[in-house]
């Protein structure tokens, strides 16, 4: 199996320049870029690699950089995701932190690419050592001449900014991050106009998330058919980041070819399986996010279209185990309770929906339960996915509609005072 | 008014001027510098940053009480936050959670008489693999176990 990140994972050495030139060929394919190629080529070769974003919409990087407009009397923005907010993942992390230029460079190529001169990183803000690593190898690069003025002696400027969020998971939203990068509330904008066309400092931008960017240096060196290849499934290349965690032997970050394996060959032949010898009883294949599957759901192909067919999604690549003895009903109170607390507020559906649903899960739990709960739990999900500003609403209701239908008689048994929480 | 922000606070902003093309977007750096003298947010901190930025002290409350990094009101000298979402809880972090509860004769949310700590509860922290993990001020601690929450309480772990 090709890897493209994870053998310079989990050396601190290996996020120093010195590494990254001598062992990854650092800087390499942004000089190419930036010397010997079009903009319009660059957009070109990642739209023939295919690849999706990696943030948790799968939308396809060449397209998104396509759509903003190439010529534009007001400067352009790339903007990078770093909010790894969505539970249950933390491989951007490890890029931050083993392989920075990676990401660095990454953005200069991309820069290039929209004819972007000043670009931004909107990290998270519990991230204090992985930004303190990433401004390190920001100034390193400036003091190389990879960053500022007159790269590689072309006539290409480019800055990039560290901004650091200060705890919101919305922030994580596209548009909720532009207007906290501007100094706002993190509220999500109405959608259209979209970022491409009016972004962060009402400019065009392409908001992307960091393994995406991290990715496309690998590709210009690569190749873009290469890369392409290493997807087995038509519409998405390449390979990508599992953050694996729950109940497994070896929770961590696991690098695949998409479409190569199935999600149970993930978890048992890379994570080591189920922890403790017991059965897994469910998993959440894309982050909290994402509708869970039952233990008999996990022979998928793991990629992005084989996930929608099941309906579920793969989200952000975390992949989170549940064993038998796991109880569903406080996992998914839990998992409520996170998005009542993240929700913007903005919209009414997801604000009060949100509530009522942590509300009712937790009378549920409670022994306070009625037979009645479970179909009010449902109606109030269904009232929230779909008529909301941005899909926080869809994360919240995706799950609580997915484990009431496969889990129902687990919430039965506290219903009806068979089962107590401990 | 009195000044109460330093010279180092300052010098840091003059720095971030120019890295950005509207003066607002200097709300979110301006308050982590703030916090980092005092630990929280004092309204005499939060209304120089007011006047640094040139907009009203209550758009800088408006944006503050947005996010929960930043601290409304004093919190002890450590601060405890246990992520207790999926990964975390899966692993134990609710029983961290109770641990710390009964050994600090505090709830959650609360800070200890002598000042020394607070206990928070906390969403994800982007540590599921190595879960169940916490913050303390601003540093992770990571893999933990009741032994290891001892040790950091005894002052026994860096
Ligand atoms: C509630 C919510 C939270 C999100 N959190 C993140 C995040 O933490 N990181 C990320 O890259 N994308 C996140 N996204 C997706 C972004 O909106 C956006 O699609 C992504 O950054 C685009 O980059 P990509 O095309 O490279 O995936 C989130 C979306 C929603 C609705």
């Amino acid at each position: 199996m090709n890897t493209l990140f994870v053998q310079h994972f989990g050396n601190d050495e290996n996020r120093k320049l010195s590494y990254y030139t001598a062992q990854m060929m650092g800087y390499q394919a942004a000089r190419r870029a930036i010397l010997e190629m079009k903009p319009e080529q660059i957009i070109e070769d990642v739209k023939k690699s295919s690849i999706r974003g990696r943030g948790g919409a799968g939308f396809p990087t060449g397209m998104k950089w396509g759509f903003l407009p190439k010529e534009s009397a007001k400067p352009k923005y790339l903007v990078c995701n770093a909010d790894e907010s969505e539970p249950g993942t933390f491989k951007d992390r490890d890029i931050i932190r083993y392989t920075p230029h990676l990401l660095i460079e990454g953005m200069i190529i991309g820069s290039y690419a929209i004819g972007c001169t000043h670009a931004y990183i909107y990290i998270r803000g519990e991230y204090t050592r992985e930004a303190k690593i990433l401004q390190e190898a920001i100034d390193e690069a400036y003091k190389n001449g990879f960053l500022g003025k007159g790269i590689f002696n072309s006539s290409f400027n480019l800055d990039v900014t560290l901004h650091r969020g200060a705890g919101a998971y919305i922030c994580g939203e596209e548009t909720a991050l532009l207007n906290s990068l501007e100094g706002k509330r993190g509220e999500p904008r109405v959608k259209p106009p979209f970022p491409a066309l009016v972004g962060a400092f009402s400019c065009p931008t392409a908001v992307n998330n960091v393994e995406t960017i991290a990715t496309v240096p690998h590709i210009l060196n690569r190749g873009a058919e290469w890369y392409a290849k290493l997807g087995r499934i038509e519409k998405s290349g390449g390979t990508r980041l599992m953050s694996v965690s729950g109940h497994v032997k070896n929770p961590g970050v696991y690098e695949v070819e998409a479409g190569s394996i199935t999600l149970r060959q993930l978890i048992e032949d890379h994570a080591g399986g189920c922890w403790k010898d017991k059965k897994i009883k469910a998993v959440i294949p894309g982050g909290s996010s994402a509708p869970v599957l039952t233990a008999d759901e996990i022979d998928v192909v793991l990629d992005i279209e084989p996930f929608q067919k099941i309906g579920t999604m793969m989200g952000s690549g975390a992949v989170m185990v549940c064993d038998e003895d796991t109880d569903m009903v406080q996992l998914i109170w839990r998992i409520t309770k996170f998005y009542a607390h993240e929700s913007c507020g903005q919209c009414t559906p997801c604000r009060e929906g949100c509530h009522w649903m942590e509300a009712i899960l937790h009378r549920i739990l409670h022994g306070a339960g009625a037979e009645k709960d479970l179909d009010m739990l449902l109606d109030i999900a269904n009232n929230i996915g779909g008529k909301t500003l941005c899909a926080l609403g869809d994360a919240a209701a995706g799950p609580v509609i997915s484990f009431v239908k496969k889990f129902r008689t687990e919430f039965e048994s506290y219903i009806r005072g068979q089962k107590k929480y401990a | 008014m009195e000044k109460v922000l330093s010279q180092k606070f300052y010098d840091k902003m003059s720095k971030l001027e120019q890295r950005y093309p509207i003066r607002n977007a200097l709300i979110l750096p301006a308050l982590h510098a703030a916090q980092e003298e005092f630990g929280w947010l004092p309204k005499e901190a939060m209304d120089e940053v007011a006047v640094f930025i040139g907009v009203h002290p209550a758009q800088i409350r408006e944006v503050a009480s947005f996010y929960t990094m930043y601290n409304l009101s004093p919190v002890g000298e450590k601060h405890l936050k246990i992520c207790t979402n999926v990964s975390c809880m899966l692993r134990g972090a609710y029983d961290l959670v109770t641990h710390c509860e009964k050994k600090l004769q505090i709830k959650t949310g609360e800070t200890t008489v002598d000042g020394k700590f607070t206990l928070s509860e906390e969403e994800c922290l982007g540590a599921c693999g190595t879960a169940p993990a916490m913050m303390v001020n601003d540093d992770y601690h990571e893999n933990l176990s009741i032994e290891r929450i001892n040790q950091i309480l005894e002052g026994r772990a860096p």
